[in-house]
């Protein structure tokens, strides 16, 4: 089980990764009832970043006790991560296609019924208590792991956040990874309209956390970051990654309505075109 | 054909900016449930607090609120707010029988393909315990109009169970709710189906007429007001009945099926059939519909249940057949 080596650099290496989850995920957005299209759009290359390029984890071996662990604290991006494991190898791609339906084990939340899904999350707040936990029990056990959270900014108004900010800080994990999807918006509004974050790079360091901030659909800029931590010693590292709501897509790219979508017949031919044109950029730039 | 479909959420969010209106001493607290969207709240603008994604602060935030004199409605989905700030509704708000409104959208199992994180099976239980609350459930939009207009004076606090996509109107005919007294929708001399909510009511209005047709005649209470629970009618409507049933969105433990079988079990020797959700996490995937019918929350499985109960005898204990999840009695 290793990093896959590769000559070429990251966002070279993955982009057609990147793509493809991207093209999953507005297909599950086309289903009879529509998915998390904005936060899932701006969690791509996150994912890309940390499945393909840091994450020591194998879809031949799932329950390896050194792997690493993942942890989808926002849950709702659920369908960019159904759609990262599939390109990843964890799942068949074509089980996608039954997001949401009878029959099918995907929810609009993640569940441990989907092979690489750790732990069910889906209620905001309760990802980096879990990913303390995993991270202190590789500790206690002497095992290589890391675990990986990733939050949404809205997600940050919850108290508990805080609690297990202080916590992991307190309890010197330097073995736990925090990312967050800092795409400015959350379901009614700004972030800095509906409950100020900033100064949020600030506010975790003050919680005792190694912070960097990164581009957040730029694939070489995240794989340098999440693929270097700790990066200090002692304390647990939070990546704020600057994205955008709905990336990818220039119809609804930052916009407030892009949280969920039932996408039409249309809408999804205009979404699979912009896509194919790249006309929504990874992101702003 | 026209479609008569309404979400007792939408019923309720299209009344509210007009309460806050005309009630200068009411407050609008929303957890970015998005709700609220487009609502225009005109002069009452400042009294509508977005606290973010922060339910227990809302919680909190309301009982100060209230303590201070006015009277909030705080809006979050039912499963938060029975789970994640319940020590808030329990201590600040129901410990202080302070006149805080929380309405919980998403209830049940209407959040749908969500996944058990956001089913609110175990909503009802959580409030019903708490003293000084008043629980409310309606079973659809008009409902939920009467009944949101009837608690507006109440002194203590309410948790009102609200749905997420639309559901059918109860046949017409019936009387509006009354606040605290159930609503008859049906009589019948051998079997009472007693619901709440919109699925379950109408899984017991379809039951009792596939019944009928089986000279089976049941009568069907709408218990909207879940506590304080309407006893007179529950004893009067039950008395000489094979069987009391329950239908409800809910875990059976704890909910509707709950309180009847406590009230029953006080006063006589009544059989009570309690219908509701399996003793387990959702593990199938479905829109609100699907899961309904796959608890057997419909008319035909309903009506199927009731048949076999009433020609095979005393039950089992469900849930520990259905699970193997077998505690040792020894
Ligand atoms: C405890 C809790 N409260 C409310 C919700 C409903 N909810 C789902 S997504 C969301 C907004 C999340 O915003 P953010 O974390 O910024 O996510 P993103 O913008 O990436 O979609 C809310 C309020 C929830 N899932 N959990
Ligand atoms: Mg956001």
């Amino acid at each position: 089980m290793s990093v896959p080596l590769t000559e070429l650099s990251a966002g070279a290496a993955f982009a057609g990764h990147a793509a493809r989850i991207r093209e999953h995920i507005v297909a599950m957005c086309s289903g009879p009832e529509g998915g998390h299209l904005g936060g899932s759009m701006s969690l791509v290359e996150i994912l890309t970043a940390l499945y393909f390029g840091v994450l020591r984890v194998d879809p031949a071996a799932p329950a390896d006790p050194d792997r690493d662990v993942f942890l989808l604290s926002k849950g709702h991006g659920a369908i960019a991560l159904y759609a990262t494991l599939a390109e990843r190898g964890f799942l068949d791609p074509a089980e996608l296609a039954g997001f949401g339906t009878w029959g099918s084990r995907l929810m609009a939340h993640p569940v441990r019924a989907v092979p690489g899904v750790e732990l069910p999350t889906g209620s905001l707040g309760h990802g980096l208590a879990l990913g303390a936990g995993f991270a202190l029990a590789a500790r206690l056990d002497g095992r290589p792991g890391r675990a990986y959270v990733v939050m949404g900014d809205g997600e940050l108004q919850e108290g508990s956040v805080w609690e297990s900010a202080m916590g992991a800080a307190a309890q010197r994990l330097d073995n736990l990874v925090a990312v967050v999807d800092r795409n400015g918006l959350q379901i009614s509004g700004r972030t800095e309209d509906v409950c100020a974050l900033e100064p949020l790079a600030q506010r975790w360091r003050t919680f005792g956390w190694s912070v960097r901030e990164a581009p957040g659909h730029d694939l070489d800029a995240l794989v340098g970051a999440l693929g270097s931590t700790p990066w200090e010693p002692g304390r647990p590292s939070l990546l704020l990654a600057d994205t955008t709501k709905g990336a990818g897509l220039p119809f609804v790219a930052g916009a407030v309505h892009s949280h969920f979508a039932t996408l039409s017949v249309r809408q999804l031919a205009r979404a699979r075109a912009a896509l194919a044109a790249g006309t929504g950029g990874g992101g702003r730039d | 054909m026209t479609d008569l479909r309404r979400a007792t959420r939408v019923a309720y969010r299209d009344r509210i900016a007009e309460v806050l209106a005309r009630d200068p001493r009411t407050v609008c607290v929303d957890t970015d449930t998005g709700l609220f969207q487009g609502v225009d709240f005109g002069a009452a603008a400042h009294r509508y607090v977005n606290v973010g994604i922060a339910e227990h602060n809302a919680m909190g935030l309301a009982a100060g609120l209230a303590a201070g004199g006015f009277t909030p409605f705080v809006h979050t989905f039912a499963t938060f707010a029975a789970m994640r700030a319940a020590e808030a509704v329990k201590i600040d708000i129901a410990y202080n029988a302070l006149p805080v409104r929380i309405a919980a959208t998403h209830s049940g199992l209407s959040a749908g393909h969500f996944g058990p994180t956001h089913h609110a099976l175990e909503d009802l239980a959580v409030m019903r315990c708490l003293p000084n609350m008043t629980v409310v459930v309606p079973a659809d939009a008009a409902g939920t109009e009467a009944l949101l207009e009837q608690t507006l004076g109440l002194p203590g606090p309410l948790y009102l169970r609200l749905g997420r996509k639309p559901t059918p109107p109860l046949p017409a005919g019936a009387a509006p709710p009354r606040l605290g007294f159930a609503q008859v929708l049906r009589t019948g001399p051998d079997v009472l189906l007693v619901a709440c909510g919109p699925h379950p009511v109408h899984a017991a209005l379809g039951a009792a007429e596939l019944l009928a047709a089986d000279g089976i005649r049941a009568g069907v209470l709408n218990m909207h007001t879940v506590k304080p629970l309407d006893v007179p009618a529950l004893l009067a409507h039950s008395a000489g009945r094979a069987l009391v049933v329950t239908v409800e969105e809910h875990w059976r433990a704890g909910g509707l099926g709950g309180a009847v079988a406590e009230a029953l079990a006080e006063s006589g020797p009544v059989r009570v059939l309690r219908l509701g959700v399996d003793d387990t996490f959702a593990s199938v995937v479905g829109d609100h519909d699907a899961l309904a019918r796959h608890y057997g929350i419909d008319p035909a499985s309903v009506a199927g249940r009731i048949r076999s109960a009433l020609s095979v005898g005393p039950p089992v204990i469900e849930e520990e057949l259905h699970h193997g999840h077998r505690l040792s009695r020894m």
